[in-house]
């Protein structure tokens, strides 16, 4: 939270709807993702209740579980689920692209990549309980399923997985890809439920974003969007539905339930597509299709993984997969904040805001200025940027700047006091510039050219030294154990 | 005193409290309503809903059946299967265990009967034993509340540990963050309950742990599994929060002598004073709304609306207000980020910000 979002917020509640703060999207959203709304029985760890998920908005699928007690009912449904799952994440395999690599081997990354959006956080962890419940069971043995189950499991597990990782689009929570490019004018705790946060983003005509969400919270209008549901629900139309479907397990029982239950999901289902097109209504980021890169590169690997047989994803990583994953999560971090500021103006405000950036007009440059005398001689072409930012950077520091790609520069000096009068920033160009005795044409920015530069940089920055997991010291525990997966696993209980 | 919070409640019976709502008093230490209504033991829930904002909370009772079902397996057979799980946690070799249900007195005994089995086993070096249902007390801002926890109190060789049942799951040794925290609050209140017991008995109060005993179903299935939770920090917060409570009476001092929130039940228990009158004398006590109460307080949505009336920041939560330098309505924040609103003193700062906050989003969503 910054104070420009905070200011937002505050013009959210007076203009009564949501204000942006992005100019840009900076989520990939596929051209067909796959829309998943899962409902969970209250009070279970993860006992699924029922489902609608498709791709396509005017034909969802509705998956029930009339007995979410009954563990047979419930790998009937991850079944059905796979049904879906399945077929429509391997249908990405088949296309390929070959990728250079410099100082590497070439290698195939999938072409497409699926992309699945759930409403909110609670529901990617609900994804990735379900894919912890099922890519354990054996398609043999005592309680035997069908063969998609563990398949489903360990692809659930992934894409939960996924989601931890900064900037991945391939499993998204749709409050958190909307909260990411509007201020609503409730908390932050508010924006978690669906309905509100549409409501002051996009509400209907002739009512203010406040009314409308203060309508939205009735849950008989819109339900949660899960994978709780809504106690009042339970306890009037679905404790009473399963009740009868246990007295009568008939088609008749059952449909009555499956009726309930779309009632609790069509009306999140309409959300999310709303919140797709909503989100599609942006323009898109330079840099987010660089992400979605990775992303295919990822699920290719996954997909590869799962083609040579591996084992399912271990219950708990081991210490040194760990800090290799969580020092991949914060070179993602990094990497994804300072990619989003350099792609959009209102996202590097926050850092003028604070001092890490400033933004201003050029008012004097030498573009053939050179520092040294004979061999040594370097071409460092000089610039004069005046700003009323605040800068709070030292002479010495190396900036960059969204507006040229492998450009930087060094400041120089800064003179003037900033408040009181514009401040002027000397700059000096060290790189991106080319190698001739004069810069090569648009390298440096020229007299009344209004840039940007900034102490943020989004370097290559190489993985965290980490042993091998054989060699685990002590102090972590030692080399882990191989995993393998046990009957025990295979035969855990799911009640 | 007592009189006057019975007037303040009127001829109802009071509401007891529980563990949850001093945790949640305790985190929003700074809401004179909230201590009011419940030192007077005002039915909070009611009152909401005859104002018409009735709290968003509910329970599903898929979700109550699993929490009994699960505590019945763990206190089947006077606890057996918990002192399976205490045996290997504290690596105890207890043999035997007494089991103590105190609910088995009346209701008007279990404090006193709480405190006299607590005094012996504190001065015996007797047996191990569980209690179940034990009565506490705790003393919240100069007003003692009783406590009916749904916990079990273990003691070992004159040693107490504070064991808390809870029916969400622990998924290969880890659970919701969330949930965890919210139970080790709780326990936190426990604790010092017992803590405060012990003193008043003359014993050392560090023969409590402060290392609670976390009970959850293991995995996706009903088995029970332990975990020590350690609440050294919830029970320093829940004790600077407490002693941070403005004391009942000072509350109290500033009221006009008549105030009562009285709902007039009839005699088919309906209330029948009118709902703007209740509000108009709610209105009398200053509340400290923040987003967190949604999930806490029953009286979040009357006190929300009140929030958005005024126009207060406290709508957006903590982390808006600490960007707004506590600024704290939205008009005055917005008049000076857009400079209609001349800065009062010490707000010179905030107001250069929010300034320059607002060039810089006019400058970029031109």
């Amino acid at each position: 939270m910054s104070a420009l979002t905070a200011l937002a917020r505050l013009r959210a509640i007076r203009d009564g709807v949501a204000q942006p703060i992005t100019t840009v999207r900076h989520c990939h959203v596929a051209p067909q993702p796959m829309v998943f709304v899962p409902l969970a029985l209250s009070g279970e760890a993860a006992a699924p209740l029922a489902a609608m998920i498709g791709t396509d908005p005017g034909h969802p699928r509705l998956l029930v579980v009339p007995q979410p007690r009954n563990r047979d009912l419930r790998f009937a449904f991850t079944a059905e689920l796979a049904e879906v799952v399945l077929p429509y994440v391997e249908g990405f395999r088949k296309d390929t692209e070959t990728v250079e690599r410099r100082g590497g081997e070439p290698y195939e990354r999938c072409l497409e990549a699926p992309q699945i959006l759930v409403p909110n956080r609670q529901g990617a962890a609900f994804v990735g309980l379900l894919g912890r419940s099922t890519r354990f069971r054996r398609i043999d043995g005592p309680y035997p399923v069908h063969p998609s189950v563990p398949l489903l499991g360990r692809w659930l597990t992934y894409f939960a997985d996924r989601s931890q990782q900064p900037g991945s689009c391939l499993l998204m929570a749709a409050t958190e890809a909307l909260g990411l490019h509007w201020a609503t004018g409730q908390s932050g705790l508010e924006d978690a439920n669906l309905a509100t946060l549409v409501s002051w983003i996009d509400p209907p005509a002739g009512m203010t974003g406040a009314q409308a969400a203060l309508e939205a919270e009735d849950p008989l209008l819109w339900p949660p969007a899960g994978p709780v549901t809504d106690p009042g629900f339970d306890n009037e139309v679905l404790a009473p539905a399963v009740h009868a479907y246990e007295e009568a397990p008939t088609e008749h029982s059952v449909e009555r339930i499956a009726q309930a239950l779309r009632t609790q999901l069509d009306p999140t289902w309409r959300l999310m597509w709303r919140a797709v097109e909503l989100l599609r209504a942006l323009p898109e980021g330079t840099r987010v299709r660089e992400r979605w890169e990775t992303d295919r590169g990822s699920f290719t690997r996954f997909t590869e993984r799962l083609a040579e047989g591996g084992p399912p994803q271990a219950r708990r990583d081991g210490a040194v997969g760990a800090a290799a994953r969580l020092a991949g999560l914060e070179r993602a971090r990094a990497s994804y904040d300072v990619q989003r500021a350099y792609d959009d103006p209102l996202v590097m405000a926050e850092y003028r805001l604070t001092g890490e950036a400033f933004a201003g007009t050029v008012t004097a440059a030498d573009p053939e200025h050179t520092e040294g005398e004979g061999r040594s001689r370097k071409l460092r072409p000089l610039v004069t940027v005046t700003t009323a930012d605040p800068v709070r950077q030292a002479p010495g520091t190396v900036v960059g700047s969204p507006d040229r790609r492998g450009h930087a520069a060094e400041i120089v000096e800064i003179s003037g006091d900033e408040g009181v009068e514009a401040v002027e920033v000397v700059l000096k160009i060290v790189k991106g510039m080319g190698r001739g005795k004069s810069p090569t044409p648009g390298s440096v920015p020229e007299i009344g050219e209004r840039v940007t530069y900034t102490s943020l940089t989004d370097d290559f920055q190489s993985s965290a030294a980490l042993p091998d997991p054989e060699l685990t010291p002590w102090t972590h525990g030692g080399p882990p154990q191989e995993y393998v997966p046990s009957d025990e696993d295979a035969q855990e209980e799911w009640s | 005193m007592n009189g006057r919070l019975d007037r303040l409640r009127g001829p109802v019976p009071s509401r007891p409290h529980d563990a949850r709502a001093i945790a949640a008093l305790a985190a929003n230490p700074g809401c004179a309503r909230r201590a009011l209504l419940d030192a007077a033991g005002v039915d909070k829930d009611r009152t909401a809903r005859h104002l018409g904002f009735p709290a968003p909370f509910g329970q599903s009772q898929f979700a109550i059946t699993r929490g009994n079902s699960f505590e019945t397996v763990v206190k089947e057979n006077g606890c057996a299967e918990l002192l399976r799980l205490l045996r290997e946690l504290l690596k105890l070799p207890v043999a035997e265990v007494g089991y103590q249900d105190v609910e088995s007195v009346g209701a008007h005994l279990r404090h006193s009967h709480t405190r006299a089995l607590v005094d012996r086993a504190a001065r015996e070096d007797g047996p191990a034993v569980f209690y179940d249902h034990p009565l506490l007390s705790l003393r919240i801002a100069g007003h003692v509340c009783y406590l009916e926890p749904d916990v079990v109190a273990f003691q070992v060789e004159g040693r107490f540990h504070i064991v808390e049942i809870k029916s969400f799951s622990v998924i290969d040794g880890q659970a919701e963050p969330r949930k965890v925290a919210a139970a080790a609050r709780q326990a936190a209140v426990y604790v010092l309950a017992l803590r405060a017991l012990l003193a008043d008995l003359g014993h050392a109060e560090e023969r409590v742990s402060h290392e609670v005993v976390l009970v959850c179903p293991e995995n996706f299935a009903n088995q029970p599994t332990a975990a020590l939770v350690d609440v050294r920090r919830q029970l320093a917060v829940l004790r600077r929060q407490l002693t941070r409570l403005t004391r009942v009476d000072t509350l109290l001092d500033g009221l006009p002598e008549g105030l009562t929130f009285d709902l007039a039940p009839g005699q088919d228990g309906v209330p029948t004073r009118p709902a703007g009158e209740v509000a108009e004398a709610l209105s009398r006590v200053p509340a400290r709304y923040a987003p967190d109460c949604l999930s806490t307080c029953d009286m979040c949505m009357f006190c929300r609306d009140e929030a958005r009336e005024s126009g207060a920041t406290d709508l957006l939560g903590r982390q808006v207000r600490d960007e707004l330098g506590g600024v704290s309505s939205v008009a005055e924040a917005l008049g000076l980020a857009e400079g209609t609103l001349e800065p009062a003193e010490g707000q010179e700062e905030i107001a250069r910000l929010l300034r320059l906050a607002e060039r810089l989003r006019e400058e970029c969503l031109r």
